[in-house]
């Protein structure tokens, strides 16, 4: 019979991975090439995707851009005239001190705007087609972005007056380029291009999310008449498309006004986007309510919180939080939403798009208009969705 | 230190003292059920009162009553002199004067642990942050938990949890202490933390009022025992006596399943 040894302190043999393929060729053998059905699937979808890139890079570098160059002015600004655009450019100096400063005060999220816009800037810049003092006021912008951010890094105390002058800053915006008597006004009907487009989607984001707020607030309120008004009007508003509240916007909002006061076309689009979407953002915001467990309510009311107290500083930031994909969703799509301001005669970005397909000078070329306009709606909404996913990860501290 | 848990020690004996809650009549219906029986209980200043009972017999309910987290329909509460009423800014006096803990901790997620214990004294007492913090940071110290001040709820054992929850309720210088259950959702081996604590809190002469399953905690610390079942209460006396010597049937039968 054998003798069976044990060997007690010896070493066991370490048998080490077998060193055959790299990482990647191993990821695609896993992926990609698992059997022969997968790797059928892999060889066809690749033709396919080569195919369709080939044609669409081929498309992107023969095609001639020259449409998007002759127009850039009007499709940035639409017919805002030449001699006023320095009010264009004061808003976007404001902007971009703002953005310096909070870079360097807040950083974080901050830094993911301030550094796209800058990218945006810098790509502006080196565009052919640009004028040579849009190029150098494009690069003052850019200084002061640095500037900024650096005074925004050594001067901590500025927070409280950069969040009010953020409050400001649409107001502000608008009036310098209204005028309102102080310049020489710019009426809002030859406003247009992308900066129409932003505009009515920052006016209707910002207004809109107190006023949803509300809504959600007075919809769980226990005074039935309250409570009946927040219900009908949110029920009232997602029954009926944007369109028809643009319309309605349109024709029924100087009916209401009276006679004496004029309110421009504008204005009457951004009150029915903002009213369309705070009841949106409303029951959005009541589906964060609602996952608030009745516990943290009664910790808050055990303490002797008042119901306001609880709701600031217990509730409402939670359920916020929760609820942020589902706001910037909506936000992503007030901003889309925008382009529906062309049926009722603004001209914003999509609508002055239009303008330049209808015009027999640039017959033909929807394709480099519309991709062009198209890119812009992407790199925006893609920012936000960009910077929300962000603000998830940064407010999620202490979560288990 | 000592003057943290609010309370001086009280040397005269308990017959003596003031009333601290007075209920009388209680009755309360969830619907058609009648989970509150003409409940009447007076609990003295720096009393330690036990209720036990089998679950369902609306033990929790009556306490979660004396800080107005139930309504009730008939029947008189008084907290410290206060009537409890419909009255808003009543309620609010008689949260001020009752600390409550929880079964679930209910700490505030997104807070730190110091904003969670220096939140109410900041807003609702009105003091300096400063101050509030400088107290919250006493008071984790009594519970013994001083290092985890800046982490937040999520990143601390139940058993810490529910000491900061104590903290908690302790910040705004109750005179009245109401636990519900504080322990049931506990692995076991944090219960002892947070009974000591309880514990620690009872020597200082803090009224108390204590929903719990822990019957060692019950005989020691209690001075007295109330049962409660089917929403009324069927007998009350000191821990020997309901341990020892119960009187009712239902008593008999409730620790029998118990001990």
């Amino acid at each position: 019979m054998e003798e069976i040894s044990f060997e007690t302190n010896k070493e066991p043999d370490i048998l080490l991975p077998p060193k055959t393929q790299s990482k990647a060729l191993r990821w695609m053998k896993e992926n990609l090439f698992s059997g022969w059905f997968n790797a059928l699937l892999t060889i066809v979808s690749a033709l396919v995707t080569g195919y369709i890139l080939f044609h669409s890079i081929q498309f992107i570098f023969t095609e001639d851009w020259s449409v998007i160059a002759v127009n850039f002015r009007l499709l940035m600004i639409g017919q805002f005239p030449v001699e006023e655009v320095w009010r264009i450019w004061t808003a976007f100096g404001l902007l971009t001190v703002l953005l310096g400063l909070s870079w360097g005060l807040w950083k974080g999220s901050m830094a993911h705007v301030a550094v796209s816009i800058l990218a945006i800037m810098v790509v502006m810049l080196v565009m052919p087609f640009i004028q040579m003092n849009t190029r150098l006021i494009l690069g003052g912008n850019i200084v002061l972005l640095f500037l900024t951010f650096f005074i925004g890094t050594k001067l901590p105390k500025l927070k409280v007056p950069v969040l009010l002058v953020w409050l400001l800053f649409i107001p502000v915006t608008i009036f310098i380029l209204n005028g309102f008597g102080v310049f020489e006004p710019v009426s809002s009907n030859i406003w247009g291009g992308f900066l129409l487009t932003m505009l009515i989607a920052s006016v209707s984001i910002i207004v809109s999310f107190p006023i949803g707020l509300l809504l959600a607030l007075g919809r769980r309120s226990t005074l039935p008449v309250v409570k009946y008004f927040c219900v009908i009007y949110i029920e009232f508003i997602r029954g009926i498309p944007l369109i028809t509240v643009l319309f309605i916007g349109q024709l029924m909002i100087p009916l209401f006004l009276g006679n004496g006061i004029e309110i421009s076309n504008v204005m009457r689009a951004m009150i029915g986007m903002t009213l369309f979407s705070a009841a949106y953002l409303a029951e959005n915001i009541r589906g964060g309510l609602q996952s608030i467990p009745k516990g943290q309510y009664e910790a808050a009311q055990s303490l002797g919180l008042s119901k306001a107290h609880m709701m600031t500083f217990v509730i409402l930031p939670q359920a916020l939080k929760a609820v942020i994909p589902a706001c910037v969703g909506q936000f992503i799509s007030i901003f889309k939403d925008t382009s529906l301001v062309a049926i009722v005669g603004l001209t914003d970005l999509l609508g002055m798009g239009q303008k330049l397909v209808a015009n027999p000078e640039f017959l033909g070329k929807q394709m480099e208009v519309f991709l062009f306009i198209g890119f812009i709606y992407f790199i925006f909404c893609f920012l936000m969705a960009h910077v929300s996913r962000r603000l998830e990860v940064k407010l999620g501290v202490g979560e288990r | 230190m000592e003057s943290l848990f609010a309370v001086e020690r009280l040397s005269t004996p308990l017959e003596e003292r003031d009333d601290m809650i007075t209920v009388k009549g209680l009755n309360k219906w969830f619907g058609d059920l009648h989970v509150l029986k003409n409940v009447d209980l007076t609990v003295k200043q720096g009393e330690v009162v036990v209720i036990l009972g089998p679950s369902g017999s609306g033990k929790s309910t009556f306490i979660r009553t004396l800080n107005a987290l139930e309504e009730f329909q008939t029947g008189e509460i008084v907290v410290d002199g206060i009537s409890l009423t419909n009255d808003l800014k009543n309620i609010e006096e008689i949260r001020m004067e009752t600390g409550m803990v929880f079964q679930s901790f209910n700490l505030f997620p997104h807070m730190t642990i110091l904003k969670n214990i220096s939140l109410a004294p900041i807003w609702v007492r009105k003091w300096k942050k400063q101050r509030a913090e400088q107290i919250a940071l006493e008071l984790l110290e009594r519970v013994g938990i001083p290092e985890q001040a800046h982490k937040f709820p999520g990143q601390l054992s139940g058993g810490q949890q529910q000491r900061v929850a104590i903290a908690r309720a302790l910040a705004m210088r109750p005179k009245i202490m109401l636990f519900d259950e504080p322990t049931s959702a506990l692995d076991p081996e944090m219960v002892k933390e947070v009974l000591d604590v309880m514990k620690t809190l009872a020597e200082s002469g803090m009224t108390m009022l204590v929903v719990t399953h822990e019957m060692g905690f019950a005989r020691q610390v209690a001075d007295r025992i109330v049962l409660f079942d089917y929403g009324e209460i069927i007998e009350e006396g000191p821990p020997e006596q309901i341990f020892d010597h119960p009187q009712h049937d239902r008593t008999k039968l409730f620790l029998s399943q118990i001990l």
